[in-house]
């Protein structure tokens, strides 16, 4: 039986190049907005496993640094989002 | 010395889940209920703004909108609600390694040897609470006490969000001015037995005599006499999540000497199918595979060797489990015992990197032809379809270790069984 997943508008998912490593770490690189812009990610601050009560969901969290500014990309079952600011 | 244990209740589960993830519906009352075409009508949870409505679990969804017209009824979503008692479970597994879970939502801990590392019982149960806001973004009730029973009293106490520990000083006044019904396995039925003698608190089942219970309850009687005084020695079983199981293997000593490596690899292809088909029966692959020897002096020696990718093909692994022993044992002495393990457990459902130096489409038939012999085993016995090669032993043929290897699970209560 397969999870039934939820659209909401708070939730955005967005497709993101990734690394992974050998020892099966992995690193957001690059995401692409809902707009279309694609940004780097130019640093990752921070990684543990969170909820997201804005968005509603759980996964690891990327705390990352993108275009200056602090931000949480979420990995959740395969796929990334971001909370809507 | 004292047991720690902890009973970890998550608030209004399922309703917590779809409130998590729906964030529209967060601030209305919200009803998880069955499937009203499959007449699975009732509601299975409900949210704080639908209980203080009076809303009850189990009700139908038409007595419940009687209540509460505003409801918001929302369809259960189970695989998401599996998603997050593994998570929950992963969580307790970091305190310790006797986690007996009850339902999806509910999971008994066994602290005692963790408060050196981790703090006292309530410090852990504190820490348990944290997490699991902080990380899954639900929140649990946590009980604390010497036994099962009190602590599982405990986490129904104070809700949500909170810690309640009853103490061998405190339970007395905190436990037994309850209603006799809070005390486990009190059901209706009982309730009313009880309450006919006039025993209408826990306090009043602690006080009863114990033979007068008996006589009139039968074993149930003595047995919930000793749950009211906080005589619970039943353990918290180590039954529990994938974190728990760190490896899967079989060995045996063999009905003779194994004197060649075609009854070496007799006896591995055996220990494989056995070890392989554990692991797709768990839901695991292992990455890791080692062979253990013991010769007919009873010298030991171990070998291990490491996949490309996680299998759980018994073919990857008796091949090799093959290749590292004729790699490393020189036929000194006959062997009297074998075993095959799989270890460095992943889990099978888990993505994988497919391999542009080997030949996936035949991986993928090995494991339909593994997947179709696994059916055959489950309805006709283990014995059922063997590999030709055991055709030239009748001696090892008969080896059956999946079916002599079993894991007896100890419940804490199964039904109608007493402890």
């Amino acid at each position: 039986m397969m999870e039934t997943r939820y659209e909401n508008a708070d939730k955005i998912y967005v497709c993101v190049q990734a690394v992974f490593y050998t020892d099966g770490s992995l690193r957001p690189v690059t995401l692409v907005w809902e707009d279309g812009r694609e940004y780097a990610v130019d640093k990752v601050l921070d990684i543990r496993r969170a909820a997201s009560l804005k968005a509603g969901g759980t996964g690891i969290r990327y705390t990352c640094r993108i275009a200056g500014k602090e931000t949480y990309l979420f990995f959740e079952e395969g796929r990334w989002f971001m909370e809507r600011k | 010395m004292e047991r720690v244990i902890l009973h970890a209740d998550l608030n209004n589960f399922y309703a917590s889940v779809e409130c998590l993830h729906r964030p529209e519906i967060r601030n209305q009352p919200v009803a998880v209920c069955g499937n009203q075409e499959a007449r699975h009508g009732i509601v299975l949870a409900k949210n704080y703004l639908a209980k203080a409505t009076g809303i009850q679990t189990g009700e139908a969804i038409w007595q419940a909108r009687r209540k509460c017209p505003y409801l918001v009824v929302v369809p259960p979503n189970y695989p998401l609600y599996l998603r997050y008692s593994r998570l929950a479970r992963s969580i307790y597994a970091d305190y310790s390694d006797q986690v007996e879970p009850f339902g999806l939502d509910e999971a008994w801990l066994d602290v005692t040897r963790s408060h050196h590392i981790c703090g006292d019982g309530k410090k852990i149960a504190d820490g348990i609470r944290e997490r699991i806001k902080y990380e899954m973004g639900v929140t649990a009730s946590v009980g604390v006490s010497w036994n099962k029973i009190f602590a599982k009293l405990g986490s129904d106490m104070k809700k949500p969000d909170a810690t309640t520990s009853i103490t061998r000083e405190n339970y007395q006044q905190v436990v037994w001015p309850l209603p006799a019904d809070e005390l486990l396995y009190v059901g209706r039925a009982t309730k009313r037995k009880l309450a006919y003698y006039g025993i209408c608190t826990i306090g009043d089942i602690a006080g009863a005599d114990p033979l007068f219970l008996k006589s009139r309850l039968g074993k149930w009687g003595e047995v919930l006499w000793a749950f009211a005084n906080g005589c619970d020695n039943s353990p918290v079983t180590h039954l529990g999540e994938e974190a728990i199981i760190k490896s899967i293997g079989n060995s045996i000593t063999t009905p003779r000497d194994l004197r060649n490596d075609e009854d070496v690899w007799m006896t591995i292809c055996i220990l494989s199918e056995s070890v392989a088909a554990r692991l797709r029966e768990q839901g695991f692959k292992c990455r890791t595979v080692h062979v253990y020897v013991r010769d007919k002096d009873l010298f030991t020696c171990g070998f291990q060797g490491k996949f490309i990718k996680p299998t759980n093909l018994s073919k990857n692994l008796a091949e090799k489990a093959m290749a590292l022993f004729k790699e490393h044992y020189n036929w000194s002495n006959p062997i009297r015992s074998l075993g095959v393990r799989g270890c460095d457990l992943v889990t099978a459902d888990a993505n994988e990197q497919l391999s542009l130096f080997c030949d996936e489409g035949r991986q993928i038939r090995q494991e339909n032809l593994e997947l179709t012999v696994d059916i055959l085993r489950r309805r006709f016995g283990n014995l059922a379809i063997q590999r030709a090669v055991l055709l030239q032993d009748s001696d090892l043929r008969s080896i059956d270790p999946k079916e002599d290897h079993v894991i007896y699970p100890v419940a804490f209560f199964k039904e109608g069984h007493l402890p």
